[in-house]
């Protein structure tokens, strides 16, 4: 993706269709409700938010860069920067951790020789912590979170996982 | 006793998921009724007999608030909190998954009674196949003319959009909801207005969450004083009961509100494994006092009126349990943790309050300097109390003074540790 | 007392406030400051910092009865709110007592300040805002002793983060209380800063390419409440108590921003005042508390070392020092023998007391006085201008302003802000404009014309009304009958006339419709309705009333004169055809700051002061008369321009001139009618506005200067003095004939003229030699952003770079005045590129 290319509007030229039912979702004159779902398309195009992803959304929606720009700061399933082809997003809340969340994590960790919110060194896996999902009665779990969206796999075991994750390098090329 | 399910009704009927299979079971009858031959006043007024609460946590009733409404202004929205974020909270999910029409027909319901023609469920993010899938339905829907424009031969016309939440528990406040729905930083406003004056882009608005809306077929169905022949007087009909954490059976039930807790804990939930003793309760979630699991807290019903007389509440019903292995101390570190996360920052209490009670909670776990910790984290979380500009800092503090109160020795034995 | 009007007690002191009123502003009336970060009077109230919690007792209401009971002394009880409230968002109610100092209230307070303490460095001690930081006052009023947070924990970010390259942030300053985000959004329409992440982690980050992008970011550094944004200008220059403070205004254009300039002696300049800052003045009249980063950043001009400091006199074919009598001899001499061949042409930098000394010590000598402008309708601006009591503030629902011809975010940003706001108020906004403008989104009513036609669309409004007959072939366009509709049913109508696409016999037709259409719709008289001018110089407007008339044709009035005596003019330097003119002139007498390329040329260079040195009055585009004062002792030898010119005067026979700025001005009040009356003791004169600031206390924080050394007064209008309608329709201008593209001069708030080029930091946002063009009209031509071409006209050639804009017309080049080209009206042209000479 070169630049140029950002600047003429890769996401108008690719997803026009879904652009458009996405605003008419929203009255007219309130586009800018559509900032959320677009930016959820602009993620999975590029692979994270970064300073163009952000103008073109921007601009499709008649918005400043930093009315746009500041939403992917404030929340958690925005990523600023680039991760592993998938995130392993593994619950350690409270319920989760009565539960055996938190060794749950801390082995899968140790087995992919990484700390949470790193990622793997081939780039396949971040292990990233997060807070409760509502899967609080399946625990131990985590979320996936990729360029397609975000899929839930609970009532895990280390095994079970680690063996998942083998499945994504597979799929994705080492 | 097998009690018939009024909102896990999946649990009864297999496939309801299914439209054909609802539709069979008397589905959209209720909607039919209420569009064909009661005013959209009459419905508000059947709700408010029936004495829904809210079952997002605030537990206020429902036909109250839609009577709210600002008279003569439109259009109207209806936006659906389906933000569910309180940890140890999955019944949504639950009911979104599983007997998903049941609760469009409610939204449907609550937009003819409020006069609304678009509807938004706010989902949070993190629930992007459930959303799908209710796109997916809503589209059957459209497709079946239960939505859209003119439904049954009416003026009464309805489209129902999903909106994606990103990753923010704060966005299950109402007001920061519509902040976010809006397109803006998720951050609640000042009330008032309340969204039934000014809501979504500023027009009257009703905000209820998924269970409540669910309610609304059935109640529109058997009535006001049938709903009112379940559970207790101030707190009538069923609630979905979340429970998590250390029991043999975690899961959601359904029973009538005023069940006590031993109840659910042991004859559900299978009581606690290794039949280890319990120790304490977390009844909404993270966001109210803690309980010590006596017996008369395990006796006390579980409805909105008893809870505060033992010092709770039972806001979500998110029952989250607690054995004897568990040190409070490090409880209260995993909901000060959550809430110093979620905080969204815009008030000083709470953003510098949290912040700092995480500090002191770490440093007692990692065995800092910690003489007169405790006290400390008491005071932190006393001036926090009452300054905060939403609920988000004034529940923060409620585990870690309940905490402290009534599980004191845990605190104090990581005093001990530090120099 | 009206029926709305609220009685409650704050403190026990009973006060009587409108309803509507919050309780923070109850209070300030009452003299109580309730501390506060996150309110300020003009920003909508949020109760984000929670720094003004309260105890609000209300009566209460039996909910059975509905009755209030009584006390024992017959009084409504009053039930206590248990939490405290914000009293920045709670209006005040019938009847209430608020606790502000409370125990429970004070510990509240406390309780906030140690929560904002716990994050906040311990910088003061380094801090520009100590000193006058509400964090600091309330810290020493309310905050612990010591601290109960330990130190190793306390959060560490980044305490030099560059938002731009004008404003810096310190992020562990920062209180998240958002008054720079609400500003810019609420105020100013540039929302290019925002808050990013969330909790603690909140911090203000901007977007915008080039960062902080915002003709207005300035003001978030005054209305910081702790010292987070700092101005590179400013930064690290100077402790609040060490500076003195002067009353000054805004040289750079005609909306008259009243300015605080903040001064302080320095070792390095020699013991000498300098300037260390430029502060806005409350004057909620003309810019409120505001100021664009133009008068606020673009001072040094004024302390450049290039400045002339000594008077020149040519010697043997090279200038050389001399003193003050030897060159006004000489200057004397020259213009004596050139009789009524002497043409003296003056800028409207100059003040009133210039401009006056000025024209009379030309006109004694025989000569004629101009303007140096290409713009006109002055005297029709002075004729129809705004009444005594008008005040764009007013405006609102029901009244209606027009801007033709003008992009007064360029311009004059200041009153593109008091416009924007009037038309949020309700006030129906035309914009009449050639090509996209910032003021777009808030017209009601937007008319496209094309570049010079700016005539026809207000003759086309015209057509609509009752004296437009014989008008209609101008009113066919669909948007004029709506506009026209909304102006006669204004209960005040405003218009704003500028000179984008026009000459100065242009702009002079455009100043007569305007004119008439305001007399034709019975706007003529009305207290907040008239003419303004949008000029170029800041007191354009003040030459026109002092009876100076412009010549668009400089380089002809050279050729025809035989001396020539300039004063704030660069004829030269703004076009280099000039040369021959005024090398064969007999006599050159330049009175400037620097050494102009004209000034190079000169027989006689007196060196003028800068408006910083010294005193004087300039006239807003409004009308109103304003005096500056002097804020630093004037540069070397230096003298006021009214001085020299009546020092010269008197060596060519004109009255004595007086000794001072005071006493100039009380001539010009003799002798021009529409300043009759007007004193510097008048123009002296204040009232108390409204917000309150600049005080001891700790509300409104912060950094703001009252207005202690005069508001201005309006001079009349002609209107005032005869209101029989003047109608007289122009004729529309021929735009210039001939094939080719248009090149338009346009206005860019940062050009590289020379009160602006000495303020290197503005260099990042300053034009360029630039010329913009349409995309469909670049890709004819074959050029791309940033291709080289040349532009040709009236025999000249010049080179630039292109810039690919869509929001310019086809068939359009706009190119940015003072920019280095030296295009000073709309000309047809042709570009050429490199290569294959192609052209168009």
């Amino acid at each position: 993706m070169t630049a140029t290319e950002i600047r003429s509007g890769v996401l108008r030229q690719r997803h026009a269709a879904e652009i458009e039912a996405i605003l008419a979702r929203y009255p007219a004159d309130q586009r800018r409700s559509a900032v959320m779902p677009l930016l959820y398309l602009a993620q999975h195009e590029y692979g994270y938010l970064h300073a163009e992803a952000i103008d073109e959304v921007a601009e499709i929606l008649g918005i400043s860069g930093t009315q746009v720009g500041s939403l992917v700061g404030y929340y958690s399933l925005y990523h600023d920067h680039p991760g592993g082809k998938v995130r392993m997003q593994i619950c350690t809340d409270l319920p989760c951790a009565l539960r055996g969340a938190e060794s749950f994590a801390r082995e899968v960790c140790q087995n992919l020789g990484i700390r949470l919110g790193e990622t793997t060194a081939d780039g396949a896996v971040t292990v990233e912590e997060v807070m409760c999902l509502a899967g609080c009665d399946k625990a131990p779990m985590f979320q996936v979170q990729d360029d397609h969206g975000i899929h839930y796999r609970e009532h895990q075991t280390v095994a079970a996982a680690l063996e998942w994750v083998e499945e994504v390098r597979r799929t994705h090329g080492r | 006793m097998a009690a018939e399910h009024i909102l896990l009704r999946h649990l009864d009927v297999p496939g309801l998921d299914r439209l054909d299979v609802y539709l069979e079971h008397g589905g959209f009858a209720a909607l039919r009724r209420a569009v064909t031959e009661k005013s959209p006043q009459e419905v508000i007024e059947l709700v408010r007999a029936s004495g829904l609460r809210g079952r997002g946590g605030a537990g206020f009733p429902a036909g109250v608030k839609w009577s709210f409404l600002s008279a003569d202004v439109f259009p109207r929205y209806v936006v659906v909190n389906a933000d569910e974020s309180e940890p140890g909270t999955f019944k949504d999910r639950e009911i979104m998954e599983r007997n998903p029409f049941q609760f469009l027909e409610g939204v449907a319901i609550c937009a003819y009674a409020a006069q609304a023609a678009t509807a938004y469920i706010y989902c949070r993010g993190e629930f992007w196949d459930l959303a799908a899938a209710l796109e997916a339905r809503i589209a059957e829907l459209r497709a079946g003319g239960l939505l859209g424009k003119r439904l049954f031969g009416t003026e009464f016309s309805l489209d129902i959009f999903v909106h994606l939440g990103a990753g923010a528990y704060i966005c299950g406040e109402e007001t920061a909801l519509l902040e976010s729905l809006e397109g803006k930083l998720g951050q609640p406003r000042l009330r008032p207005p309340f969204p039934a004056a000014k809501g979504l882009y500023a027009l009257p608005t009703v905000v209820n969450n998924v269970e409540t809306l669910a309610n609304l077929p059935p109640i529109l169905e058997r009535g006001a004083e049938w709903y009112r022949t379940i559970g207790t007087k101030d707190s009538p009909g069923t609630k979905v009961f979340s429970l998590s954490g250390h029991v043999v059976r975690p899961g959601n039930y359904e029973l009538p509100l005023g069940t006590p807790f031993r109840t659910l804990i042991y004859e559900h939930g299978g009581g606690i494994p290794g039949g280890r003793a319990i120790k304490a309760i977390l009844p909404a979630g993270a966001s109210a006092p803690m309980l010590a699991a006596t017996d008369e807290v395990l006796d006390t019903p579980m409805d909105y009126e008893s809870l505060p007389k033992v010092g709770s509440m039972l806001g979500s019903a998110s029952i989250i349990v607690m054995d004897e292995t568990v040190d409070i101390a490090w409880v209260v570190l995993k909901t000060t943790r959550f809430f110093k996360h979620e905080s969204c920052g815009k008030c000083t209490p709470c953003r510098e309050g949290t912040f700092w009670m995480l500090q002191v909670l770490e440093r007692l776990h990692d065995g800092g300097p910690a003489a007169g910790q405790v006290d400390l984290l008491n005071a932190v979380a006393k001036g926090i109390e009452g300054k905060c500009l939403c609920p988000l800092g004034e529940f923060a503090i409620m585990p870690v003074m309940s905490g402290i109160e009534r599980f004191r020795p845990d605190f104090a034995a990581h005093e001990g540790n530090g120099k | 007392m009206t029926a709305a009007d609220v009685h409650l007690t704050i403190d026990g002191k009973p006060v009587t406030v409108p309803a509507g009123t919050l309780i923070v502003d109850a209070a300030k009336r009452l003299g109580i400051d309730i501390p506060v970060f996150c309110y300020h009077p003009k920003l909508e109230p949020v109760g984000m910092c929670r720094m003004c919690l309260v105890e609000v007792g209300r009566p209460a209401r039996d909910r059975t009865t509905g009755e209030v009971p009584l006390d024992e002394q017959g009084n409504p009880k009053l039930f206590y709110n248990v939490k405290l409230e914000t009293a920045c968002t709670t209006t005040v109610g019938e009847g209430w007592d608020v606790r502000v100092t409370s125990d429970k209230a004070l510990a509240g307070r406390k309780e906030v300040v140690e929560f904002l303490l716990t994050s906040h460095p311990l910088d003061c001690p380094i801090c520009d805002k100590g000193g006058e930081c509400p964090l600091q006052n309330l810290t020493l009023d309310h905050g612990p002793g010591t601290s109960r947070f330990v130190f190793d924990d306390k959060i560490r970010l980044h305490k030099r983060v560059p938002l731009g390259d004008l404003i810096f942030l310190d992020r562990e300053r920062c209180i998240q209380c958002a008054r720079c985000i609400r500003f810019q959004e609420e105020i100013v329409d540039d929302p290019v800063i925002g808050f990013y992440e969330r909790g603690r982690k909140l911090e203000i980050v901007t977007f915008s390419e080039p960062g902080f992008d915002s003709h207005f970011s300035g003001n978030t550094t005054d209305i910081c409440p702790v010292g987070a944004l700092t101005t590179t200008d400013f930064r690290f220059g100077a402790r609040p108590w060490e500076l003195n403070a002067a009353a000054s205004i805004c040289p750079h254009c005609p909306v008259g921003c009243n300015l605080t300039l903040n001064t302080r002696r320095e070792a390095e300049s020699g013991g000498a005042e300098v300037i260390k800052r430029v502060m806005p003045r409350q004057n909620e009249a003309v810019n409120e508390t505001w100021i664009c980063d133009k008068g606020r950043f673009a001072h040094h001009f004024a302390s450049s070392p290039t400045r002339l400091q000594r008077p020149l006199v040519r010697r043997e074919g090279r200038l050389v020092e001399a003193t003050w009598d030897e060159a006004l001899q000489a200057a004397a001499d020259g213009l004596r023998a050139a009789g009524s061949g002497l043409v003296g042409i003056a800028g409207g930098r100059l003040s009133n007391e210039d401009l006056f000394v000025f024209r009379r010590t030309v006109e004694a000598a025989g000569g004629s006085a101009m303007l140096d402008s290409r713009m006109a309708g002055g005297d029709l601006a002075a004729h129809f201008g705004l009444g005594r009591q008008a005040d764009l503030g007013r405006l609102g629902a029901g009244d209606v302003i027009l801007v033709v011809g003008a992009d007064l975010h360029e311009e004059a940003p200041i009153w593109w802000l008091r416009v924007k706001q009037a038309a949020q108020r309700g006030a129906s906004l035309i914009v009449a404009h050639p090509r996209p403008t910032r003021l777009d989104g808030f017209a009601a009513h937007r008319l496209v014309f094309e570049h010079g036609r700016s005539v026809e669309a207000v003759l086309g409004l015209a057509s609509h009304g009752a004296e437009g007959k014989g008008l209609d072939r101008y009113g066919h366009a669909p948007e004029l009958a709506p506009a026209a509709h909304a102006i006669a049913e204004a209960r005040d109508f405003v218009v704003f006339f500028g000179g984008e696409g026009l000459d100065g016999a242009g702009t002079q037709a455009l100043a007569q419709a305007c004119g008439s259409l305001l007399a034709a719709t019975g706007h003529v008289g009305k207290a907040n309705s008239g003419l303004v001018a949008v000029w170029p110089r800041a007191n354009d407007q003040g030459a026109w009333d002092l009876g100076f008339r412009p010549i668009d044709d400089v380089g002809g009035a050279l050729r025809q004169a035989r001396a020539v005596y300039l004063a704030a003019s660069d004829p030269l330097g703004d076009d280099p055809s000039t040369q021959v003119a005024l090398d064969s002139l007999a006599f050159l007498v330049v009175q400037e700051l620097y050494l102009t390329a004209t000034a190079e040329r000169a027989h006689v260079v007196l060196p003028a002061q800068s408006f910083v040195e010294r005193e004087g009055s300039l006239t807003t585009g409004e009308g109103r008369v304003q005096r500056y004062y002097p804020a630093v002792p004037p540069l070397g030898a230096t003298r006021p321009d009214w001085w020299i010119a009546g020092a010269l005067g008197a060596r060519l026979g004109a009255p004595e001139a007086p000794a001072s700025a005071a006493g100039c001005f009380e001539q010009i009040a003799s002798a021009v009618p529409s300043y009759a009356g007007i004193s510097y003791a008048a123009l002296a004169e204040v009232r108390p506005q409204w917000p309150l600031v600049g005080g001891d206390d700790l509300y409104f924080g912060g950094t703001a200067y009252a207005n202690s050394q005069g508001l201005g007064v309006k001079r009349s209008t002609g209107a005032e003095v005869d209101s029989t309608m003047k109608i007289a329709w122009p004729a529309p201008p021929t735009p210039p004939a001939g094939s080719g593209l248009l090149f338009v001069p346009v206005v860019r708030l940062y050009d590289r003229g020379t009160t602006v080029l000495p303020s290197m930091l503005l260099e990042p946002h300053r034009s360029r030699q630039q010329v913009e063009l349409n995309p469909a009209d670049a890709h004819a031509l074959g050029v791309g952003d940033g291709a080289r071409i040349t532009f040709e006209w009236d025999g000249r050639a010049e080179t630039a770079e292109v810039a690919v804009v869509d929001g310019v017309p086809e068939g359009i080049a706009l190119v940015p005045r003072s920019s280095g080209m030296s295009l000073l009206a709309p000309t047809r042209g042709r570009l050429r590129t490199s290569a294959q000479g192609a052209d168009r």
